[in-house]
């Protein structure tokens, strides 16, 4: 219960942080438009985004925003439609990979000795793999890999990063008095990481979920544009795919293979915007400087 | 002494990790791929060449598991990848070569450029600390890195090649033209290249400049800095001589990764531009199921780049005194 109020109290303090940095309340805008596209798609669909039943291939128009695409399907009800999968999976793994990255990594830092050499090598060689040829290589395998798999591939080359930063603000907490203090009352482990050791470790864990969440969207996409995903789902991903795959640049139809990676575009500075917001919480040396010159000015 | 042999054996870890990662994935996965990559061959092979195969991807379950993982490792050390089955019957090893000459040059001089280029940038960005310079370029670099790099690929085809017609589409070269080192082949080359480099600099770009901005933002703080301009230095020496280097240390170790990358090739960019290097070589060898070819490809860029880290490991120690005693 306590360590839930810890979290809900650190969560409240990005909140406050957000409100107050224009970068990253653009992103949280975004982001926000964006999870509402994908909890209630029909809203923002004025046509069925998989009837094949316009005329294929036309621009502009107010019927179809984005014109349609050459199977006469409408360019903008499919973008939207794609988002509910190209969000979740950018969300579902950037929380895997936080889950793991915090645990392995404070775990590493937290027990020390011979626990710590094995995780951070294991960290270490995971984190030096080159992962996006990693994934080519497990989805080739896979063939048209489903939403779970994708998910699953991108989890396991994910977290290594993650864990590895977050050992370090561990290890540079763990002998801190206040954590001494905590143990020496005979407070159990688990007491100790929660309510004393993560709390202050807020803004990089949410950092690391949004730059894992904008690995996971590019990736994710990439895998999707080559074919290696199951591309007869609604995604930005198989959109470009099945874009390139009809010669839509050549073909005169450049809105069909642009829209979506706009769109991925946008997701993805959204995640950005708040992870360089947040970049600037756990750095406090990264924070712009005339702002605070000008503050005090008024002062 | 003690730090290379740390370095010498996270290497080593780390290479028979990989290694063992590309002997048990083929093994692991559902459908049995190995069955598949027979049926390919059959009847193309001779019987030894068979039982090679066998052994790298675990066929038939007669083979003990144990003696195929030692035969694959000994295969692996004397270079015997096999043979591609999509280019068949080529070696994998010379398919390969052919491609790779093809992401060196277009990668690597991208690379190099955009390190040198960002790097600059993001230190004259936090030199000229809140001055417009400053809050423009970062976030501007901060979107355009989270750009799909394959699609700014698609967008610079349409916009520079479909729309205004200054660049061609797709190759590495004009299919017509003979190869060979005359000036009109390389200059042809030369022009295809424009648009990939481009989208690799673009995209790679973003990430030096911000990273150098933040080590610079450190660094500048520093006292031998306000020392030195104390001193009354040019601020032109300062920020190079004094700030910049400092700075540059922790990037070498990502700037030397990213060296190591230079051998797969920008994958999906090279995808976009149908560029003949390892990147493509590697998407095409997944689409038509060539396996030796894909898990020799993984390989060898597993290997660049893990020696690419070592590499930089060593060299960061050498000029950062201060990273030696660290573990």
């Amino acid at each position: 219960m306590r360590f839930l109020r810890t979290f809900l109290r650190g969560l409240a303090k990005s909140w406050e942080f957000i409100r107050r940095d224009k970068k990253a309340m653009a992103g949280a805008i975004i982001l926000f438009i964006l999870l509402l596209i994908s909890a209630f798609p029909s809203w923002f669909t004025p046509d069925n985004p998989t009837a094949y039943a316009y005329t294929p291939g036309i621009g502009l128009s107010w019927a179809h925003p984005l014109g349609t695409d050459s199977f006469g399907r409408d360019v903008f009800s499919q973008l939207m439609a794609g988002t509910r999968q190209s969000v979740m999976i950018a969300l579902v793994v950037g929380f895997f990979c936080t889950i793991l990255s915090v645990a392995i990594g404070v775990t590493a830092a937290y027990s020390g000795g011979v626990i710590d050499d094995v995780l951070s090598l294991g960290t270490d060689v995971i984190l030096v793999i080159p992962t996006f040829p990693l994934v080519i290589v497990i989805a080739a395998y896979l063939k048209g890999a489903s939403f779970w798999t994708v998910v699953f591939v991108l989890v396991i080359t994910g977290w290594s990063y993650g864990a590895r930063q977050l050992r370090v603000q561990a290890l540079s907490l763990r002998n801190r008095d206040y954590l001494l203090a905590a143990k020496a009352r005979g407070e159990s482990s688990w007491y100790v990481i929660c309510v004393e050791l993560l709390p202050p470790m807020t803004s990089l864990i949410v950092a690391n979920f949004l730059g894992a969440a904008l690995y996971a969207i590019i990736a994710a996409s990439g895998l999707q544009f080559v074919g290696l995903a199951n591309v007869n789902t609604q995604a930005w991903g198989t959109m470009l795919y099945w874009a390139q795959n009809n010669e839509a640049l050549p073909a005169g139809l450049p809105l069909w293979a642009l829209a979506p990676g706009i769109m991925i575009a946008i997701f993805g500075s959204a995640l950005a915007l708040l992870n360089y917001a947040f970049d600037e919480v756990s750095n406090p040396a990264l924070r712009p400087v005339a702002k605070k010159r000008r503050k005090k000015a008024l002062a | 002494m003690r730090f290379l042999v740390r370095r010498v054996g996270f290497l080593l870890i780390a290479l028979w990790a990989a290694l063992t990662l590309n002997f048990f994935i083929p093994r692991l996965m559902p459908g049995n791929p190995a069955e598949a990559i027979m049926a390919q061959y059959h009847g193309r092979l001779n019987p030894s060449s068979l039982k090679a195969i066998e052994a790298a991807f675990g066929v038939g379950g007669h083979q003990n598991i144990f003696v195929s993982y030692v035969q694959y490792f000994a295969d692996t050390f004397q270079g015997r990848f096999g043979i591609s089955t999509s280019y068949f019957p080529v070696p994998v090893t010379t398919v390969i070569s052919r491609a790779l000459p093809w992401s060196l040059g277009l990668v690597g001089v991208t690379t190099i450029l955009g390190f040198v280029l960002g790097t600059a940038l993001g230190a004259i960005a936090a030199w000229r600390r809140g001055r417009i310079f400053d809050n423009v370029l970062p976030p501007v670099f901060v979107i355009i890195s989270a750009f799909p790099y394959f699609w700014v690929g698609l967008l610079s085809i349409w916009l520079f090649s479909l729309t205004l017609n200054w660049f061609p589409t797709l190759g590495g070269f004009t299919e017509t033209a003979t190869q060979a080192w005359t000036w009109g082949f390389v200059g042809d080359v030369l022009w295809h290249s424009v648009l990939p480099a481009f989208t690799i600099l673009i995209t790679a770009i973003g990430g030096w400049i911000l990273t150098m901005r933040n080590n610079m933002i450190t660094v500048v703080a520093e006292d031998y800095v306000t020392m030195a301009k104390a001193k009354g230095l040019k601020p032109r020496r300062v920020l190079w001589q004094y700030a910049g280097r400092n700075a540059l240390l922790p990037n070498l170790t990502g700037f030397a990764m990213s060296l190591g990358f230079v051998i797969s090739g920008a994958i999906l960019v090279e995808y976009v531009f149908n560029y003949p290097g390892v990147g493509f070589l590697l998407l095409n060898a997944v689409n038509s199921e060539d396996y030796p070819l894909m898990q020799a490809l993984f390989l060898l860029i597993t290997v660049a780049v893990l020696l690419a880290i070592f590499v930089s490991d060593i060299a960061t120690a050498l000029l950062d005194p201060r990273t030696r005693s660290e573990r």
